[in-house]
């Protein structure tokens, strides 16, 4: 009797009684309702606020045109080189010892903690008319700052680490058994890689650059202060979305806005749906046998 | 394709350290077996030099081209102070505010089953995929004076855009899922049988939650704070919009950056930005610390 009188009391000791469970919940999904469905609800509902006619006049406009493109142009090429970066310096990290290793680590995520603005603004300082190599661009008629070239420096640097990041971990956790045993077993350094490496690190891969995609397209600061809004030349979509707001045509900056948070929603979908399958695969490989010690 | 780019370069190793298995590559340490060090190693250091470490330098060299004077002066005129204050302040209170509600979003998704549990779980995320811009203009339309959340608290005197509580509405939003998502994992590792330990030991449900779970999950709630503090003092597109921008009330240290350069004192923009640099830098050394405690807690 005491005894059963223990357990459901250990049972209960784990969970809460349904009115705090209920109203913790309640809190909870007032609290994300309020700071996270609103916000983006009114993104849609300003956009429409006219119509669909005024929402589609949006993108008749060519400035609109220009700054998609931008947006699309610079993304395509700041994502695949931080992939780039992100595979080599997760291989060279989780895969080696070396000194300074931490120091290293620490340096990749740095530019996660500096200011939006400041990242801007030191590319300014290097390649601007009164910077380091202001003169010498001038000279050879290179434009860096107030240019498109800026624009994909700084947006490279807000989302330098986001593909690292997902990988050292990733690949740390999963150390270098596997590839030692393609490598006796006679396999390159290149076949190791993508017949071995790259399928187990593909779900934190994609996880990366997505995330690092929407960045690249969502990034407002850094990209500001280096692009010299010029219209239909320097303006990504963001930065174009802040001109109409500026202007009071709210309809026109919530319809691009609108396309801004639809690939948000979309890239919260892949990222879900990216986690769902890292589970799985998780899970499979849990269920299969212990493997043979490898002699 | 741009993956294939990479491993491309990787076979650069093999010819450094070829893996015939005619030689006794076995005995050799470990760490020197796998191809690529020097080249992967290599790039790693070049990219971060070239697009990090090589410009961040460059606002250093510009700072000491300033005299002491004009640098004091520069970081320490009363509007810059102001924009201090009003940066580390609003950033602090939404990390607060961010501590307390994360912690019970991160609760309630790991320790009960409701409807609409995965949708509300992969939504966190939003703030980190909406672009800030985004996020700014439409919590200024909420807001304001005519929007869904402002018309219903005008009646009561309480105005959130256009003024300092618009700057916190901001950062609590940009910082929201940096908290729920540093104490989840935590509180779903954490074991369930010191829960049970506690209560046949006489420990009521909250004693449990005060002595028990909450040390446990006590690193990744302070890694999360900090995180978010740090990301608010940074964060300009979603506040510029909402503030209302007054200069010594609603105005944010990067937008005093953002002045100065539209004025070209590119001395000044360059001091005013070694501040926030050193003040970042310092914050990534906390998150450091405390990500380490945090490791060393859940590894106990």
């Amino acid at each position: 009797m005491s005894n059963t009188r223990t357990i459901r009391r250990a049972k209960a000791g784990t969970t809460e009684p349904a009115w705090v469970k209920w109203t913790l919940i309640g809190i909870a999904l007032a609290f994300i309702f309020l700071f996270l469905v609103l916000p983006l609800a009114a993104v849609f509902t300003e956009a429409l606020r006219k119509g669909a006619d005024a929402f589609l006049e949006a993108f008749k406009e060519p400035d609109a045109w220009s700054a998609i493109r931008l947006t699309l142009i610079t993304a395509a090429i700041a994502v695949p080189l931080n992939l780039v970066f992100g595979v080599a310096a997760a291989w060279a990290i989780a895969k080696y010892e070396f000194r300074g290793k931490a120091f290293l680590t620490t340096l990749v995520d740095l530019p996660f903690s500096v200011s939006p603005v400041v990242a801007g603004l030191i590319y300014v300082l290097m390649f601007g008319a009164h910077g380091w190599f202001g003169p010498w661009l001038q000279a050879h008629d290179i434009k860096i700052v107030f240019a498109v070239p800026g624009i994909v420096l700084a947006t490279i640097f807000v989302t330098f680490p986001f593909i690292a990041r997902e990988l050292i971990p990733l690949m740390q956790a999963q150390g270098t058994d596997e590839e030692q045993a393609a490598q006796v077993l006679g396999a390159s350094g290149w076949q190791t890689f993508w017949h071995v490496t790259l399928p187990n690190i593909k779900w934190g891969l994609i996880y990366g650059v997505i995330l690092c995609n929407a960045r690249a397209m969502g990034e407002f600061g850094a990209v500001s202060v280096v692009s010299g809004h010029i219209r239909g030349q320097t303006n990504t979509m963001p930065l174009h979305v802040e001109i109409l707001y500026n202007e009071y045509q709210s309809v026109a900056a919530f319809a691009i806005a609108s396309l801004l948070a639809l690939l948000a929603l979309v890239t919260l979908v892949i990222k879900s749906f990216v986690e769902w399958q890292f589970e799985r695969d998780q899970k499979a490989a849990a269920e299969l046998p212990p493997e043979r010690p490898l002699a | 394709m741009t993956a294939a780019a990479t491993a491309g370069g990787l076979p650069g190793g093999p010819s450094a350290a070829p893996p015939s298995p005619a030689t006794p590559t076995a005995k050799r340490p470990a760490k020197r077996v796998l191809p690529g060090f020097r080249l992967t190693l290599g790039f790693t250091l070049f990219y971060l030099a070239l697009i990090v470490l090589i410009p961040l330098s460059a606002l250093v060299f510009k700072t000491f081209t300033l005299s002491w004077e004009q640098f004091v002066s520069a970081v320490s005129s009363p509007r810059v102070i102001a924009s201090y204050q009003l940066t580390f302040g609003a950033s602090f209170l939404a990390a607060v505010v961010n501590a307390v509600f994360g912690l019970l979003v991160a609760w309630v998704l790991v320790r009960y089953q409701f409807p609409g549990k995965k949708i509300i779980d992969a939504l966190v995320d939003l703030p980190f995929a909406l672009p800030t811009a985004v996020a700014g203009i439409s919590l200024t339309a909420l807001l304001a004076s005519n929007g869904w959340v402002g018309s219903v608290l005008e009646p009561y005197g309480i105005t959130l855009a256009f003024n300092r509580n618009g700057v916190v509405i901001a950062l609590i939003f940009i910082g929201l899922p940096f908290v729920v998502r540093t104490v989840q994992p935590v509180l779903e590792d954490a074991e369930k049988e010191l829960e049970e330990a506690a209560t046949c030991l006489g420990a009521t449900r909250w004693q449990t939650f005060r002595y028990v779970i909450f040390p446990t999950i006590a690193p990744a709630l302070l890694t999360g704070f900090a995180m978010a503090f740090a990301r608010g003092v940074g964060e300009y597109g979603s506040v510029i919009f909402i503030a209302g921008n007054m200069p010594m009330l609603s105005e944010i240290t990067p937008l005093i950056i953002i002045g100065k350069l539209e004025q070209y004192d590119y001395a000044g923009a360059t001091a005013v930005a070694t501040v926030m640099l050193l003040a970042s830098f310092f914050m990534l050394l906390v998150i450091n610390a405390l990500q380490s405690w945090q490791r060393k807690r859940s590894g106990a």
